[in-house]
């Protein structure tokens, strides 16, 4: 069977062997464990608890702050020990909850309990994924139930399942989808109902076939319609959105626009999960499988982890080698981002959490001149030319930078990994963008 | 614990350094180097240790003078050195050798900033100050001398004789194909192989540092014209001649495949080696000298800016009006 893919892209060494066989297995309950109101794109939970509360286990601590915002949850039962601003893996101080848990295990009324969906109204099943605070678990943090309300003038036509996992090293994915392949569907068939799609296709790349027919073998059992497994080439970025969208349906999400313009939805399969649980069985996001691997980890392995969890319990629970240790990346290692401090907590996003050995650690930030070797060309899967965004964002030429397609960059570090003169190519296209966005509004002020 | 590594995405490379990529071409070259010192004898050798040697010597003393980062050890001067020895007659003098290494490192790639930022390719840049200064010595060529023979192991002895260009300017094709392909026959040190070049440009292929969208629109340019535009009227000519003989196999997969110098493009790759053999045969039917691959070459070089200009690709989801 010749598998589907996009043109470009690069073959980074998956390493996904590490922790691929490894079931899901939950962490044991840490001291304390700090929430940031900010877990998701677009604005802050408004924090709705205050110290000396206490708190079950699902309920409530933050209010979703407008439409593009989810609410947060409280991840354990326990007492609020603080409320203010604490170390994000964003890198700056946020605004956090910090609980500390106690034994109870109490949870939050209606926790668990069954709820039979198919007689509920679109736009009521779009309130229990926005009230369980569902955000897109690949990574990006989107609020779900914004994706899932494109304005009346899109038609959208087909619901895309994004459980390639190109990111190398990560298996959250796909140990989710081998572990929880009913909920998987069950997941998929609200959102279907949500967008009101009679199409589904679901992308895995080949490195998980087994997984591909585990849910080829379901969806024949349980005589379900318009679902669509599709095997694609294992390749980076296959996962990025547009990528994907062009190797399942062939059409091309215009530049600038969402994949709504090409009439498609595209989530996450742990997201999918997240739904299902949510709708089905009542239960709110309050923690998520985090893939813990690299060199320095003695156990490698899928951990199923409460928001909240401090970066250092979570390492102690897989036995890593922190004097070994030269770099913590929070998702993969291609567009994940680097820790400075272990007390930084497992949010929405964390797909994974990466270590780096010293001696594999990129720490040689000097680079020599461009060879025009055109490699970073070939590869880009947006089409763009990353050598020009280098030499233009170098000088300050911001504005040409723009006009050479500069948003169109989706950042996905392919042209930086095969640099033979190892230029930051992408860290210069952040830059320039930064300095693109800092100029208009300046501009506007 | 040390402090941890904070730095921005992505945390791996494919592990590629431009040295890694010149040891490739320096690899890629080795069979036609050996070809050149089976067939020419020792001075092909010498030919090759002054031409590196001045060239390394050159890169670094200019950058050591200026201040600036060494950078011999990327090798691409070696792989300049290399490529002036294989396009230079056997029997060049040493000291004519010694300053189109000169030539091909201060003026070619120094003066332009280095490697990355030259317009022309220096060796071939070398060459062409060498042809234009001592058109003498640039044009004389011997014969391939026998193994061990006494021209063989000497630095000056040699039996002069005409290339199979030079021979073909007069309408003469009495080159055999097979020698054209082994080599056997008068010509620049490392040009004559086919067989070891094309060995070597295979290499490269393998480890994906050349692709084919120089190469065979020059080549295949060039067969065509020369199929075409026949001495006995049209479809008459000796393409497979035109293709074998001289610098075309040299030029086509390690010169025009020059990354610095070369398109980043495809499409403008493409474009490139069209014009380059439209300008080979254009030479060597109506120009003065029997062989035209080194301005082909470094005509196409100056061009590139505006190829790169013109080529500029449809951007993923790009809508072009
Ligand atoms: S980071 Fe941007 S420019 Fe670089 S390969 Fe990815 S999309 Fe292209
Ligand atoms: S990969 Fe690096 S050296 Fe090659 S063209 Fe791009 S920026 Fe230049």
């Amino acid at each position: 069977m010749s598998l589907r893919s996009f043109p470009g892209g690069i073959h980074p060494d998956d390493m996904k062997h590490l922790s691929r066989n490894r079931k899901i297995e939950p962490v044991p309950m840490p001291e304390k464990l700090i929430i940031p109101m900010s877990q998701h794109i677009g604005a802050p939970a408004k924090c709705i608890v205050k110290k000396g509360d206490r708190v079950r286990r699902g309920q409530k601590i933050g209010e979703a702050e407008g439409f593009v915002s989810v609410p947060v949850h409280a991840s354990a039962s326990g007492e609020v020990t603080a409320v203010g601003e604490a170390m994000h893996p964003f890198g700056k101080m946020l605004m956090s909850v910090t609980i500390k848990p106690d034994e109870s295990g109490d949870t939050v009324e209606g926790w668990g309990v069954e709820r039979p969906w198919e007689e509920l109204s679109r736009d009521e099943l779009k309130t229990l994924v926005r009230e369980a605070g569902i955000v897109g678990l690949g990574g990006a943090t989107f609020p779900t139930h914004v994706k899932l309300s494109p304005p009346p003038d899109k038609h959208i036509n087909t619901l895309v399942i994004n459980a390639a996992e190109c990111e190398p090293y990560l298996t959250s994915d796909y140990r989710l989808m081998m572990e929880k392949t009913h909920e998987l569907l069950s997941g998929i068939r609200i959102l279907k109902k949500i967008l009101d799609v009679e199409e589904c296709r679901i992308g895995i790349e080949s490195n998980k076939k087994d997984c591909f027919e585990i849910l080829e073998k379901e969806i024949q059992a349980q005589g379900l319609a318009g679902i669509t497994p599709i095997l694609l080439e294992v390749k980076y970025p296959q996962g990025a959105e547009i990528q994907l969208i062009y190797a399942l349906t062939g059409r091309e999400v215009p530049s600038g626009k969402l994949p709504m313009d090409a009439g498609v939805v595209v989530q996450n399969a742990g997201t999918a999960i997240a739904v299902s649980e949510a709708v089905e069985r009542n239960i709110p996001l309050t923690e998520r499988v985090v893939t813990v691997t690299g060199s320095t980890v003695g156990t490698p392995g899928n951990y199923l982890v409460p928001f909240g969890t401090p970066l250092k319990h979570l390492l102690d629970v897989a036995r890593a080698d922190l004097e070994k240790t030269g770099k913590i990346i929070f998702g993969g290692p291609m567009m994940g981002m680097a820790q400075a401090f272990l007390d930084v907590p497992v949010i929405k996003g964390t797909s994974g959490v990466l270590l780096q050995a010293l001696d594999e650690t990129i720490k040689d930030s000097t680079y020599s001149s461009c060879l025009r070797c055109g490699k970073c060309v070939e590869i880009c899967p947006m089409w763009l030319m990353p050598t020009r965004f280098g030499s233009l964002s170098r000088t300050g030429r911001f504005q040409e930078c723009e006009e050479a397609g500069l948003f169109d960059c989706k950042e996905c570090g392919s042209c930086t990994f095969v640099c033979p003169s190892h230029i930051p190519l992408t860290h210069f296209i952040k830059l320039a963008k930064f300095r693109v966005l800092e100029e208009k509004r300046r501009q506007k002020s | 614990m040390k402090k941890l590594i904070v730095s921005s995405a992505p945390h791996i490379h494919c592990g590629e350094t431009v040295q890694g990529i010149m040891l490739d071409v320096l690899v890629a070259l080795a069979p036609a180097t050996l070809a050149g010192v089976y067939f020419f004898g020792l001075k092909a050798l010498m030919l090759y240790t002054v031409c590196i040697a001045v060239c390394v010597v050159t890169e670094w003393l200019y950058q050591r003078i200026c201040g600036f980062k060494i950078t011999i050890k990327d090798l691409s001067a070696i792989v300049t050195g290399l490529l002036l020895a294989m396009v230079l007659p056997p029997q060049t003098p040493w000291w004519v050798a010694a300053i189109g290494g000169f030539v091909s490192i201060f003026v070619a790639k120094q003066v332009f900033g280095g490697i990355g930022y030259n317009i022309f390719n220096p060796a071939l840049v070398g060459r062409a100050f060498l042809l234009a200064s001592w058109p003498v010595y640039l044009t004389s060529w011997s014969e391939p001398a026998k193994l061990m023979s006494g021209n063989w192991f000497s630095l000056t002895d040699a039996v002069s004789t005409a290339t199979p260009l030079t021979l073909a300017k007069n309408g003469e094709y009495t080159t055999k194909l097979a020698d054209l392909f082994f080599g056997n026959v008068g010509g620049c040190v490392g040009e004559t192989s086919a067989i070891a070049l094309l060995l070597g440009a295979a290499y490269l292929f393998y480890r994906g540092h050349i692709s084919w969208h120089i190469p065979l629109p020059y080549v295949g340019t060039v067969a065509l014209l020369t199929w075409v535009m026949g001495e006995n009227g049209v479809f008459t000519g000796h393409p497979l001649f035109h293709v074998l003989a001289g610098g075309l196999i040299l030029g086509a997969f390690f010169m025009a495949t020059d990354m610095v110098t070369s398109p980043v493009t495809g499409r403008g790759k493409v474009i490139f080696g069209i014009g380059a053999g439209i300008l080979v045969v254009l030479i060597r039917k109506f120009g003065g000298y029997p062989e035209g691959v080194c301005y082909s070459i470094l005509l196409m070089n100056a061009a590139v800016p505006l190829i790169d200009r013109l080529c500029i690709a449809r951007r993923f989801g790009e809508v072009r009006a």
